[in-house]
């Protein structure tokens, strides 16, 4: 017999299993290799647990993968020996715990914000690690790190770019990269630079973002440096970054016609954007990135063509390899070891976990409380990582990492140019992005 | 607002609402014969963007052609699905249907990312590339021939439910299956011909997505939520209930994505709920 179901047994149907879905993704993950038991007298431990929360799946699993090299390739340069001028790179392990090595023991948040919560709890009280890292996403991040926080653990986090996570005064949470509030200005003085050198006139800005944590605060800091730099904004557009359709999000842009357009954007979404301003024949004088999807591989490969011209802030640009010694062997071997090239977020992991690894190391301890000293501590130079940075050193208060800064690139032929500062550019910046009509 | 802007919001939700109605066909189609959610519907369609991909990556067949090999292909899968999998749920309670299908769908899912990586795919260089202008309003030919075929397909399911011996055969199935059964009505075959055919939809509607629409193992998901609103506004089973449920989320949403942007959604549920509210079986729907 096959019953009838009741849109009401459907409904009920269907809450269960959300429900059930939620609890039972709280215990998944990758297994970690079962630790021998510390001996009774005070030996070094042989291996460090770090826990690290990625999308490994999901719409943002690309970006999250490329996060995960990053951080492998760091524990490889921790845990072998290297003649390079980065933090533990020539000596085997952390030399203060007597060699003891790296392991990461991984978590996939999906890109939610429960996942990513509830993965955190689980590193931590069953898998015992000693600090967190993650989430790429912002507000993935914001939630797991409540957990470091309630539970007492150092959480740093190398990628999330929302100012906020460092505004909320966290005990336990420190960030290494750049945020947007940075990215934001960066961006802001590019265009006051190109009006007094090149004589470029922009008054009216467009934003248009996804609306969770990452896009909102993005939009709220474009707004900010509108009014104190002077643009008027014209349009201001959130939607939702699993979309199906933008075309009306992209006819109301296009109706505004603001001079510039700030995209906040994951890759999906972005692709999404592109296609259908070029359907409905939209340019602006430029489009300006925040990052993610901009910077995502899986961008320009898809587009192609279409992908040219839009200029991004970004944390890291291949140009560096000029700039840092290191860098340059770490792209390569980045490049050999992954196939892909390195990206902004796998050169920001790679630092990330450099710096965990040499906090760890000063801290000559697993303690949780002796990790955060030895963060607060951290005075590394630039030329001993592979980003534009002038250093990594914790702000007191926010352990926001006061010396880490951006550069903002175009994108032209499908490769990533650093167009400003004009003293780092590698390329002239091309302005405005020619109309969809006259591209080749 | 201008009028071309108008008529350009509107021409743009009736394409997609068309896509959408041809992807709901096929899920009201199984449900209605079935009486079983197909949770793994989304998947289904992801699977064939991916057909309809690596037919054109390696062998260089445009969608246009490949819908030929898609629709057929999906209606493959579907019956393999009904012989394999729901054969032997077709009398388990509701809970063990859905965690079939759901769990069908976390594994398409998983075998997709496993087999092809996350990574986002396009088919760069479409044969029904560009733009038409007419008066100030924009058709992308990829769009519209999307929404042609959706139209030609959804066109075709319908003469076939309400037109055939076969498709009376399956309307009885679906109205009382043991009914129909005695009428000497090979119901096991029914089964097997609303999955073939709910596929077949989604195998359509997929080659012609991968005309404009990126591909990744997670694209599913993206037009799955939308066509479980567009089966339950239209009424679960209702081919035309699917039909005008598609073109009214289709226009919902592009409409109030342009008015307020942010809460689009909330606007397309909203209305949802409203026609759900005053008419609890859904626009067209039986019971």
């Amino acid at each position: 017999m096959v019953r009838r179901v009741s849109r009401r047994e459907f409904n009920l149907g269907l809450a269960g299993l959300v429900g059930g879905l939620a609890v039972g993704c709280a215990q998944t993950g990758t297994p970690a290799p079962a630790v021998g038991q510390q001996p009774a007298q005070p030996t070094f431990p042989k291996e460090v647990k770090i826990g690290a929360i990625y999308p490994l799946t999901g719409p943002a699993a690309s970006s999250g993968l490329d996060g995960r090299y990053g951080i492998e390739l760091a524990v490889e340069i921790v845990n072998g020996k290297y003649d390079l001028n980065l933090p533990l790179a020539r000596e085997e392990g952390l030399p203060n715990l007597g060699g003891a090595k790296i392991t990461v023991v991984w978590a996939d948040s999906q890109g939610s914000p429960e996942k990513g919560q509830a993965e955190a709890e689980r590193l931590i009280t069953q898998e015992k690690v000693v600090a967190l890292t993650g989430a790429y996403h912002s507000s993935v991040t914001a939630t797991a790190s409540q957990v470091a926080e309630r539970l007492g653990v150092p959480y740093v986090n190398f990628e999330s770019s929302s100012p906020s996570l460092t505004e909320r005064g966290f005990k336990w949470f420190f960030r290494t990269g750049p945020h947007d509030a940075t990215f934001g200005k960066n961006l802001f003085d590019m265009l006051r630079d190109l009006e007094r050198v090149k004589g470029i006139k922009v008054r009216t800005i467009g934003i248009v973002n996804e609306n969770t944590l990452y896009g909102t605060d993005a939009s709220k800091i474009t707004k900010q440096y509108a009014q104190e730099y002077g643009y008027q904004v014209v349009v201001d557009i959130a939607y939702p970054a699993n979309t199906s359709d933008v075309t009306s999000e992209v006819q109301r842009i296009k109706a505004a016609n603001p001079d510039v357009l700030f995209q906040v954007s994951y890759t999906s979404d972005l692709i999404l954007f592109i296609r259908t301003y070029k359907q409905l024949d939209y340019t602006p004088q430029m489009i300006l990135g925040y990052g993610a999807g901009f910077v995502d591989p899986q961008y320009t490969k898809t587009l192609g063509k279409d992908a040219d011209y839009a200029i991004t802030r970004a944390a890291w640009s291949a140009d560096i390899t000029q700039k840092r010694p290191a860098a340059k062997v770490i792209a390569d071997m980045f490049q050999q070891r992954f196939g892909q090239p390195m990206t902004e977020n796998s050169a920001r992991s790679f630092t990330g976990m450099l710096v965990l690894a040499d906090a760890i190391n000063r801290a000559k301890s697993l303690e949780a409380e002796a990790i955060r000293q030895a963060l607060l501590a951290t005075n590394i130079p630039g030329d001993q990582t592979v980003m534009p940075w002038q250093g990594v050193k914790f702000d007191e208060k926010t352990h926001q990492n006061i010396y880490a800064q951006g550069v903002n690139l175009q994108i032209i032929g499908g490769q990533y140019y650093t167009v400003w500062p004009f003293d780092l550019a590698t390329r002239e910046i091309v302005w405005p992005m020619p109309r969809w009509s006259q591209r080749q | 607002m201008t009028a071309e802007l108008l008529v350009q919001v509107v021409v743009s939700g009736l394409l997609i609402g068309f896509v959408f109605a041809l992807i709901s066909v096929g899920l009201t189609l199984i449900f209605g014969v079935m009486d079983i959610v197909n949770f793994a519907h989304g998947e289904f369609l992801m699977l064939a963007m991916f057909a309809a991909f690596w037919l054109y990556a390696l062998f260089g067949v445009d969608p246009v052609f490949s819908v030929l090999v898609c629709g057929p292909l999906l209606f493959t899968v579907g019956v393999l699905t009904h012989k394999i999998l729901i054969r032997h749920i077709l009398n388990a309670p509701m809970l063990a249907q859905i965690f079939c299908t759901f769990g069908l769908s976390v594994f398409l899912k998983s075998l997709a990312q496993f087999l092809w990586g996350p990574n986002f795919r396009s088919i760069t260089e479409p044969l029904l590339g560009g733009r038409v202008e007419i008066f100030g309003v924009f058709f992308g030919l990829p769009q519209v021939a999307a929404a042609l075929g959706a139209v030609l397909a959804t066109g075709a399911v319908y003469l076939l439910i309400y037109r055939t011996e076969l498709g009376r055969a399956l309307q009885a199935t679906s109205e009382d299956k043991e009914t129909a059964a005695l009428m000497g009505i090979d119901t096991e075959k029914m089964f097997t011909l609303a999955w073939g055919i709910g596929a077949a939809c989604v195998g359509v509607a997929g080659a012609l997505l991968s005309m404009f629409y990126y591909i990744y193992p997670e694209v599913g998901a993206v037009f799955a939520l939308t066509s479980y609103v567009v089966v339950a506004l239209g009424g679960f089973g209702s081919v035309t209930g699917a039909l005008i449920g598609g073109l009214i989320i289709g226009l919902v949403q592009v409409v109030a994505g342009f008015i307020t942007p942010a809460f689009k959604m909330v606007v397309v549920y909203l209305v949802y709920m409203g026609v759900i509210l005053w008419r609890p079986q859904g626009l067209f729907g039986r019971w």
